[in-house]
């Protein structure tokens, strides 16, 4: 055996495209599925929610004005970089999760070809949801999908890793950017490993966001918060209730089903705003 | 001699007369030689220290609404329209259309042939209308020009005049024009308060600044001003700390109180505070008052509202809730 010392991995946010501490300071211990160290995490605040909203809505722009086989590419990307990653993800999810090596492995399979699955949608929503409506006189009148600004996620509190997939990229590949609070504890590696790769694939910084900490602290802060138009209460649990009655005061659009089917277009359609255009014939 | 308080201060005078007189460029010239130069480090690291201070609860929401009344709300744009004007009065009498409880802001920014449309769409609500004069902002013109130019925004109805010094001249050492000027865009202002800009950022040097200061408080200043926002270095700390100090030692020194706008770059509520921060640390609090200490700003305003209503409601607020230009 060699006496190296360990180098363990300190799980910190994923905000703006860095990768910051809490504003708080605070940090919390980490210990994998047999009790054993894992790693430190960043214990996320109100604040860090606050920071991480307003880099979600300064990269609205730039996200929703890319072209949509733009955005298709870019999480395709995302696919390509998970695949390069795919072992590391398969030990992670035992520690994290607690399955085995087979069970893992199938899990990380998945979540990429449901990253592909998404990413092939970004340019055929406005097909299957927008269209050309009948009206009386010299118009075409168009209805246009289009994302409704910034989204707050709390991820599943199981699968930690297609939980995470199946709950964030239909809101991206609609065209949001979005703030993501891992479900559980147990959910932060994987969820941040994600953030690692977000950054080093061609999503513009902003538009994923991922702040670590305990759900039940932060999801009040962000179902409360003004500038978050829609919310996923995936893994909100019991909350779910009392976090749609905070949202409801800034008339903030919520999800709160189980993540039941992993191709889900409940969530795909969720986040759209339909814009109606009214264009002369002829001219 | 002056006594210090308890808290290391010196108490002002009781006095409001100005005893130094300037007859000649001579005078003016040993007054400023008797000015010691500014220690630039100890300048920086005294601003940076006080910025780390933190104001919560009851004190932030005491400072949030202060910073509100010393709001100058500002539109200084070729693009400026009636319509705009009407609208930025209308803020500055109510900033808050759903919460009457917001005080009203201390005066509306705009160019001299903008005054009358503030005049009749401020009325008698109390608000102020400063116009910017003399050639703003860079100020090269003849001082006939100038001057028409101070007379004409006063008989619109401007209550307050916000000048530019000539630059120019400062840097090739005729500090007795630009004195002079001075001096005579005051008696064109009549009753009108006027606000001398020195734009710092155009100044080079902490010593040229604490220089300026002096000329326009010697020369009859009302508020000396930091920046047109015109140029790449507006407002900053250290500079409004430098001329805070400038006004607090001319009231020791002649009895005359002087304010000090603060003008360009200021944004956030945090900014502010941290101004607020310096202000009382370092004229006191005397100064914490809109007849003395202002921003000039134009967003720094929706940032207030944001943090007022963060305070009251306890959740975070979304920046379109406020108008905006």
């Amino acid at each position: 055996m060699s006496d190296r010392v360990s180098v363990s991995k300190t799980y910190k946010m994923y905000v703006n495209g860095a990768f910051p501490r809490s504003e708080s300071g605070r940090t919390f211990v980490l210990n994998d599925v047999e009790g054993n160290f894992l790693a430190n995490v960043a214990h996320g605040s109100r604040k860090d929610i606050r920071d991480a909203v307003v880099a979600a809505r300064g990269a609205t722009n730039k996200w929703k004005s890319a072209t949509a086989y733009n955005r298709g590419q870019v999480l395709y990307r995302v696919a390509e970089i998970l695949e390069s990653r795919h072992d590391e993800f398969v030990s992670l999810l035992q520690l994290t999760d607690g399955v085995s090596a087979k069970r893992a492995a199938n899990e990380v399979s998945k979540s990429i070809d449901l990253t592909v699955w998404y990413a092939g949608w970004t340019d055929k929503i406005a097909q299957v949801v927008g269209g050309t409506n009948p009206v009386a006189g010299p118009f075409f009148n168009f209805s246009i999908p289009a994302p409704c600004g910034v989204v707050g996620i709390i991820t599943p509190t199981v699968n930690s890793l297609s939980g995470f997939i199946a709950t964030v990229l239909p809101a991206l590949a609609s065209g949001n950017t979005v703030v993501v609070v891992p479900g559980s504890h147990e959910a932060i590696p994987v969820a941040v490993t994600l953030g690692e790769v977000a950054a080093t694939s061609d999503v513009p910084a902003g538009v994923i966001n991922i702040v670590t900490g305990t759900a039940s602290e932060l999801a009040p802060i962000l179902a409360s918060h003004e500038d978050v138009d829609g919310l996923d209460l995936a893994g909100a649990g019991e909350s779910r209730l009392e976090l749609g009655r905070l949202a409801s005061a800034t008339i903030t659009r919520v999800v709160d089903s189980d993540l039941r089917d992993l191709h889900d277009l409940k969530r795909l359609r969720a986040f759209i705003d339909t814009v109606t255009v009214w264009h002369t014939i002829g001219q | 001699m002056t006594s210090v308080a308890a808290h290391g201060r010196p108490e002002l005078p009781a006095t409001t007369s100005r005893p130094v007189r300037i007859g000649s460029e001579h005078d003016l010239r040993s007054t400023l030689g008797g000015l010691s130069g500014v220690d630039a480090v100890g300048l920086e690291a005294r601003a940076a220290k006080l910025g780390t201070r933190s104001l919560k609860q009851d004190t932030k929401r005491a400072a949030i609404d202060l910073a509100i009344t010393m709001v100058d709300l500002t539109t200084l744009e070729g693009a400026d329209t009636t319509g705009k004007v009407r609208a930025l009065c209308t803020k500055a009498m109510r900033p808050d259309a759903s919460d009457p409880s917001v005080p009203p802001v201390a005066a509306v920014c705009v160019y001299p042939d903008l005054v009358d449309v503030a005049v009749r769409t401020l009325g008698t609500s109390g608000v102020n209308i400063a116009s910017v004069a003399t050639a703003f902002p860079s100020g090269r013109a003849s001082l006939a020009i100038k001057l028409a130019d101070v007379r004409e925004a006063v008989a619109a109805g401007a209550t307050e005049i916000d000048m530019v010094i000539d630059r120019g001249a400062f840097l090739s050492g005729n500090i007795g024009k630009v004195f002079d000027e001075i001096v005579a865009v005051k008696e064109a202002c009549g009753a009108a308060h006027l606000k001398v800009i020195l734009e710092t950022g155009e100044l080079v040097t902490y010593d040229n600044v604490r220089r300026a200061s002096w000329i326009a408080m010697l020369a009859g200043a009302d508020f000396i001003k930091t920046s047109t926002g015109k140029v790449g270095v507006n407002a900053t700390i250290p500079v409004t700390l430098l001329m805070l100090e400038a006004v607090r030692d001319f009231a020791l020194e002649t009895g005359a109180v002087i304010g000090v706008k603060a003008a360009g770059g200021i944004r956030t509520t945090k900014d502010a505070l941290k101004y607020l921060v310096v202000v009382n640390e370092t004229a006191g609090s005397r100064w914490l008052s809109p007849d003395f200490f202002r921003f000039g700003a134009s967003s720094l305003l929706n940032d207030l509202l944001m943090q007022r209503t963060k305070q009251a409601t306890g959740s975070y607020v979304r920046a379109d809730r406020f108008s905006g230009d």
